[in-house]
This record gives structure tokens, C-alpha cells and sequence, in this order.
């Protein structure tokens, strides 16, 4: 009983973290071009997104 | 990768955009710096976004460049002045093009607005996945065994996460139950906001008096599932919408208007008052209604009548908005300000036309109608009987809830859009946009097609017949003389000659009659017959015909026909066998449109068709009880397009008539139609076999929960699999492979092996 007071903030940090990342990289425009994104990966000279 | 570049620079729709409109359209984002977004629908792969960036970044000017392959747009930011020299973004438009062969184009930036609502749909799917996850966590630990204390403390948490995670995500169910309400109606949304309230504040109460069952994990999976379906079901739409609107704008947005002391401004098409003066350059199209003052030249009226020949004007006659001016540079006086235009008579007739259509209600909508009156009364009914039956009112209560949150309409919620998302995406694939899934279910439905003649069924670009019987020597002449100008039948013939050309002297271009040129062996005229050979008594411009002379004497007549679309004639015969009735309306004159339709073997023919008898032809053939699928490019279509039951339009169609739409295809091929088709047809059938699913699934959970067995782990487990289950097979749709349509994106070729006499 008594692990659970840090287990549970713990993993809801680590889920809440995760859902950061998401929000932040929904709103940086990560997800605008996921077509181009496939191709731009095969590009070497390409390296600088946004 | 060589994908792209061959041969597109065959595309030619309208003309590139002006320096002075591009400026017009960007955005000043201070300290000298400007943003434009360019839309280029012909960009399909890596290979494209690598040259077009190489190349705009290799301008001086530009400081960014960025393609968007999803949306098909460029977005540039450029430094307004660089070495004390402003610069000229049509740069930009000629890079592209010289780097790719794509012509890029300006878009409506104000269509725009939905993507906002997309971000925060998906956010809501990620906070309500989130706090689901979560719940789910706690809630298998609480079956598990967890009991007394422990079970009490994950229900409270569980209900802290699911509160905000109710809040954020179900606002959109919320507001649309609330609006329906209000009006007096129900919807899909009314039973869900229904299920999520009273199941998270029973799950509250429950808690609060250390119960042994909470739903919080039912109410969030819920909710998730069904922010998943209604993410799905918006982005479709939105995406179509965006490609579509990022299409060639055939409509002006300025106006380079003479003052009287003759300056020059160039104001916004919606500035331009009756009484103005407006020049027109060669090659640009007519902002708006009016009447020649000074010039004559020809104009290229097909997309706004679907005539195929270029018209003749000279000082006096009346000028349309969006016809192009290929001949001579003209002043024009506005007799109507742009909204007053026959543009906007046409919108006018498809307002009404879409008015008449409107009757139409969606597949899912038409099931909520029936659905959720039967769940609520469903619901009601449990609540009642055990009641009186049992006299426990709170457990009445919780079955109560549990037959709304079984019967929640989750798998019903997810089993068109899925579909949708899917069969659109196979479409986009191929080159088919589509604009919502309702058109899809009105596609499947079609038993008639009506095809417009110039830009749908033939290219609406005429290409030489008796190229074969010319010597090449000759045709080089013509070439000559035909590169002066941009007359669709000199292009043509440029088109066809292989150079160098000989040079000519004094070039002058005659609107209405053709060229002349002086070489050191005489005087070559290229053009109609009278203006070529001096002869007045030949019909003149009646026939698409060319004649080369020199100094009066005829050397080669040179004959033209409309180039017919790729796969017409197989596309025209697979619909036949599919027991389809076609029909071919055009505004073209009679002759060239009867003979197109006795050459693809369509009986119903109408020419010189108005824009309002195209859209009436389609209301009487609806009256007679069909489904008319309409088939059309032009402006004069656009009503008829918003009459039909369900509407299709090349990708080069004028602005107004891809909006009126429900479908717009991007390459040449004519099979997109019967791809469509196909493919909707599927798609239905997919829906009714979710329908069925998700029934069958009702029929199984709704007695159990009735008979009070529904645990919070039977609903949850019930509800994810029913839905799992309508996802996967929706997914079917992608395993069964049709035939695909070629991939060169939007390059028009000529086809040598298809051609229809035009007249």
C-alpha cells in the first residue's frame, strides 16, 4: 500500500510527460506534413525542420 | 526519380498570376520580410520537394522555403529588398516551374480556418487516450482484487483524471447535443453526452459511498473511441477541402485599372467599380464583366461556355470575367462591379440548385434518428421495471446507465467514418479528391451520368490531324510564325514541330484573322482562310483550320480537332456495361458536340446548353426518379454540378465549378470516374456490414446489461471490442486492390492514339 503513494504519481508523470511531448509536437507543426515527412528522411541535405 | 519532370510543361491552365497579385496575396512579416504560400497540386514526391527548396533557396532572396507534400503548397519568406532591388515574386512561380515543370498558383488562404478545430479534435483524442490509459490501470488493479481502502483511493483518482479529461474532450458532444436540444430535436451526440454525464456522476456517487463499482474507465474509453471517429470523419473532409481549394484560381484577384490622367493602380477585384477602365494583358484573364473600349483580340471563352473555338472580340462587345485573352491586349470598361457579374449569377443558380439537394441526410445521421430515441426509451424502460420490480432504485439507476454506455452508439460512431477515412485515402491515392463522406454515399447510388463536352470529356486543347501528310519543312514555317503567339492552334502547332524554326521579320498578330510575317521570299500569312488567301468568300473561322500562304497563295492547310480525355472511350463503354444511362450536355455549338457523342455512342445529347438549362436538364432527370451523377469542368457547369446528386470535375476546371464538386480528379484519365464508383460501392457496402456488426454486437450486450450482469468490466471490454471490430474491417477496403490509376500525377500529355474530330 504504502509504495503506491509514489508508484501512482509516478506513472501518471511519466503518462502526463508523454502526453506533453504530443501536445508539444502537435503544436511545433510535427504532424502538418506527414507525407513530405516520409520523404524527406531519405534526403541527405536535408536537415533543418520546421 | 524521374517521376516528374518529363513533360508536364505540357500543363497549361490559365496563366501564372501576375507580380503585382502575388504581392497582393503574401504576408509582411516585418523587418523587410515577406511570407507567400504557393500552391503547386502537381508536387507528389521526394524528388519534387528537393528541387523545388534547391531551387528557390538558390534565388538570392529567398530566406525559407518549404514544401508541404500533404497540402501540395510552398511556402516561401523572402527578403522584400536585396541589393537596393526590390524583388519580383513572380521569380518564384518561374523557378518552380523551371526546376520541376509544375506551375504553382495562388490559393484562398481564407478556407483555411479548419484546421484550427483538427488541432484541437486531436488533442482531445490525446487527452482522452491519456486519461484512459491511465483509468484502464486502475481500473484492472480494482478488478483484480484491490478492495476496501486501496479500491476507494483508485476510484477517487480515476475520477480526478477522468474529470478534466470529460471536461476537454467531451465540450464538441456537448455543445452539438445542446444545439440539437434547443431546437427540439436528437442526435447521435444527445445519448453520448447523456452516457458520459450521468455514468461519471454515478461513478462519483458510488465512490463517495465507498461502492464496489465505478464506470469512469467506461466513460473515457467512450469518449475516446468516439473522438477517434469524429477526428477521423474531419480531417477527411478538411483535407479534401484544402487540396481542392489549393487548386489554379481561374478568377482574377486584381485588376490593373487606367485612371482617366492614364495611371496605373492595381486594386483588388472587389474594389473595381462600374464605369472603371481595366487593362488586360495578353495572356491574363478578364477580371470582370464588360465592354471593350481600345483593342480586339480572341478569348478563350471554353471554360466559361464550353465553346471550343476561340471568340472574336472588337471594340463593343460585352467581355466575361474569366475568359482568357490570348491575342491582343484590350482596355475594358466594367459595366458591372464583380459581384454583380455573370459569375455571380451562376452562384446565384447554385445556391439554388444546392438549396434543392439539401433534402440529403447522411448515412449515420439517418441511423441516430432511429438509434438513439430507442436507446433512451431502452434506457427508460430498465430504469423502471427494476424499480418497481425490485424497488432498488439505485441499482435500477446503475443498469440503467449500463445499457446506455452498452448500447452507446461507439461501434455506430466509428463505422462510417473509418470507412470514409479509408476509401478517401485509397481515392487521394489515385489522384480523387473527395470533399465529405456523404458524397461517397450519393456516389454509390448513381445510376446516370451527365458529361460536359470541352475540359471533361475532350482536353478542351485541339491538337493537328494531318500532322502526317505535312513535310516537316513546312510545318517548321508555320511553327515560325505560330511561336509569336498563344493562340491554342499555334501552340498546337508549336507543339508538334520539332525546331529550330526559320526566322521571320515584322511579326504582327491580327486578332480574330491570324499572323503575318515577312521573309526575304514574300509575305507568309497564317490563319483563317480569309485573312490568309484574301479570299472573301470563305466561311472564315467556322472550322478548326489553319492556313499557311504566301503572298496570297496557299501551302498547306493545317486541320485540328479537340483532343479526347485518356481511357474517354473506355471509360464510356465501362459505364454502359454497368447498365449506367449517360448523357452529354454542353454549351458548345451542335456540330462538334454531336459528333463527339456519335463517336463515344451516347444517345442523349444536348448542345448550346445555358448554365441554367445544364442545371435544369439535371433537375428534370431527378424529377424522373434518377440519380444523376454530373460530370464538368467549366463555369456555365458549376450549377448543373451543384444540381446533380452527386457531382465530379477535373482538377483543371474553373475555381467555381472544383467547389462545386463532391469529387475533383488530378490526372488526365477519365477511369477516375469508374475507380470512384467502384470504390464508393464498396465503401457502402463496408458501412452496411458495420451497421450489421455493430447491431449484432447490441443484440448480444443489451439483454445482458438489461438482465443486470453488465460489470464495469463486461461493458468496457464489450464496448472496445465492438469497435476494434468495425475498425478492422474497414480496413478490409485497402486489402482488395483495383486496378490503380497510372501515377504521373497532373501531367497532361497528348495521347496520339485517342482523338475525336471537333468539328
Amino acid at each position: 500500500m504504502n509504495m503506491l503513494i509514489y508508484l501512482i504519481p509516478v506513472a501518471l508523470f511519466l503518462g502526463g510527460l508523454g502526453l506533453g511531448a504530443f501536445l508539444w509536437s502537435l503544436k511545433n507543426g510535427q504532424y502538418d506534413d506527414l507525407d513530405g515527412a516520409a520523404w524527406r528522411i531519405m534526403d541527405d541535405g536535408d536537415d533543418r525542420p520546421g | 526519380m524521374t517521376c516528374c519532370a518529363p513533360g508536364s510543361e505540357g500543363q497549361v491552365v490559365g496563366s501564372a498570376p501576375s507580380s503585382e497579385e502575388l504581392m497582393l496575396a503574401s504576408r509582411d512579416l516585418g523587418e523587410g520580410r515577406r511570407q507567400i504560400d504557393l500552391s503547386v497540386p502537381g508536387v507528389h514526391c521526394g524528388a519534387c520537394i528537393t528541387s523545388i527548396e534547391k531551387a528557390l533557396k538558390s534565388l538570392g532572396s529567398v530566406d525559407r522555403a518549404r514544401v508541404n507534400l500533404s497540402t501540395r503548397r510552398v511556402s516561401i519568406v523572402w527578403r522584400q529588398v536585396v541589393d537596393q532591388i526590390l524583388v519580383d515574386p513572380a521569380e518564384f512561380i518561374d523557378a518552380i516551374a523551371e526546376a520541376t515543370g509544375y506551375e504553382a498558383y495562388l490559393f484562398d488562404m481564407s478556407l483555411d480556418d479548419g484546421d484550427r478545430l483538427q488541432r484541437e479534435l486531436v488533442r482531445a483524442v490525446a487527452v482522452c487516450g491519456f486519461a484512459a490509459a491511465n483509468i484502464m490501470l486502475l481500473s484492472v488493479s480494482v478488478w483484480s482484487g484491490a478492495d476496501a481502502a486501496t479500491r476507494d483511493m483508485f476510484h477517487w483518482i480515476s475520477a480526478l483524471i477522468a474529470a478534466p479529461a470529460l471536461i476537454y474532450g467531451g465540450r464538441f458532444f456537448y455543445v452539438s447535443a445542446w444545439s440539437v436540444l434547443k431546437r427540439g430535436r436528437t442526435n447521435m451526440d444527445v445519448p453520448i453526452a447523456l452516457a458520459i454525464t450521468l455514468s461519471y456522476a454515478v461513478s462519483l456517487w458510488e465512490t463517495m459511498h465507498h461502492g464496489e463499482h465505478a464506470w469512469f474507465d467506461a466513460t473515457v474509453s467512450l469518449l475516446f473511441f468516439l473522438l477517434i471517429g469524429r477526428t477521423l470523419d474531419h480531417i477527411m473532409r478538411d483535407r479534401a477541402r484544402a487540396a481542392i481549394s489549393g487548386l489554379a484560381r481561374l478568377s482574377p484577384r486584381g485588376a490593373m485599372v487606367v485612371a482617366a490622367d492614364g495611371s496605373r493602380e492595381y486594386r483588388p477585384v472587389e474594389d473595381v467599380r462600374p464605369g472603371d477602365r481595366v487593362a488586360v494583358a495578353l495572356g491574363e484573364r478578364i477580371p470582370v464583366d464588360g465592354v471593350v473600349e481600345i483593342g480586339a483580340s480572341d478569348l478563350d471563352v471554353s471554360i466559361v461556355t464550353g465553346e471550343s473555338l476561340p471568340q472574336a472580340v472588337v471594340v463593343g462587345d460585352a467581355v466575361h470575367a474569366g475568359t482568357l485573352n490570348l491575342t491582343g491586349p484590350l482596355v475594358i470598361l466594367v459595366r458591372a462591379a464583380a459581384k454583380d457579374s455573370f459569375l455571380a449569377e451562376v452562384i446565384a443558380l447554385m445556391e439554388v440548385a444546392e438549396g434543392a439537394k439539401a433534402g440529403y441526410r447522411r448515412l449515420a445521421d439517418r441511423a441516430a434518428q432511429y438509434y438513439s430515441p430507442a436507446v433512451h426509451l431502452l434506457a427508460l424502460t430498465a430504469f423502471f421495471s427494476w424499480g418497481f420490480a425490485g424497488g432498488d432504485w439505485k441499482r435500477a439507476m446503475l443498469i440503467a446507465i449500463s445499457v446506455l454506455i452498452i448500447t452507446c452508439p461507439c461501434a455506430l460512431g466509428l463505422a462510417v467514418p473509418v470507412v470514409q477515412v479509408v476509401a478517401a485515402g485509397r481515392l487521394f491515392k489515385n489522384g480523387i479528391m473527395v470533399k465529405d463522406g456523404s458524397a461517397m454515399e450519393r456516389l454509390a447510388q448513381a445510376d446516370s451520368v451527365l458529361f460536359d463536352k470541352t475540359g471533361t470529356l475532350t482536353l478542351g486543347r485541339p491538337r493537328i490531324v494531318n500532322g502526317a501528310d505535312i513535310p516537316s519543312p513546312v510545318l517548321g514555317l508555320a511553327a515560325g510564325l505560330a511561336a509569336f503567339s498563344r493562340h491554342p492552334l499555334s501552340r498546337a502547332i508549336c507543339w508538334v514541330a520539332s525546331g529550330p524554326f526559320p526566322v521571320f521579320d515584322d511579326v504582327v498578330e491580327i486578332p480574330g484573322s491570324g499572323l503575318e510575317g515577312r521573309r526575304p521570299d514574300g509575305m507568309y500569312r497564317l490563319g483563317n482562310r480569309r485573312f490568309a488567301c484574301g479570299d472573301e468568300n470563305s466561311p472564315g473561322d467556322a472550322d478548326l483550320e489553319v492556313v499557311l500562304a504566301r503572298d496570297g497563295h496557299e501551302i498547306v492547310r493545317i486541320r485540328f480537332e479537340d483532343a479526347l480525355r485518356r481511357d474517354a472511350v473506355a471509360t464510356i463503354a465501362a459505364l454502359q456495361n454497368d447498365g449506367m444511362a449517360l448523357g452529354l450536355v454542353s454549351g458548345d455549338r451542335p456540330g462538334p458536340v454531336k459528333a463527339l457523342a456519335t463517336d463515344l455512342g451516347i444517345a442523349a445529347w444536348q448542345a448550346a446548353t445555358s448554365p441554367k438549362g445544364k442545371a435544369d436538364y439535371c433537375a428534370s432527370l431527378f424529377a424522373a426518379g434518377h440519380r444523376v451523377l454530373m460530370v464538368g469542368d467549366g463555369i456555365n457547369d458549376a450549377p448543373a454540378l451543384a444540381a446533380a446528386h452527386v457531382s465530379m470535375a477535373p482538377a483543371t476546371a474553373a475555381d467555381i465549378g472544383r467547389q462545386a464538386a463532391d469529387f475533383v480528379f488530378m490526372h488526365e484519365s477519365l477511369r477516375a470516374v469508374t475507380l470512384a464508383i467502384e470504390v464508393s460501392r464498396r465503401a457502402g457496402r463496408l458501412i452496411r456490414q458495420n451497421f450489421a456488426l455493430a447491431i449484432g454486437y447490441n443484440v448480444i450486450a443489451v439483454p445482458i446489461a438489461l438482465c443486470g450482469y453488465a460489470t464495469p468490466l463486461i461493458a468496457a471490454v464489450a464496448m472496445s471490442t465492438s469497435s476494434i471490430i468495425v475498425v478492422v474491417n474497414a480496413l478490409r477496403l485497402n486489402r482488395q486492390r483495383a486496378e490503380p490509376l497510372m501515377s504521373d500525377a497532373a501531367t497532361i500529355l497528348p495521347d496520339p492514339a485517342k482523338q475525336v474530330r471537333a468539328a
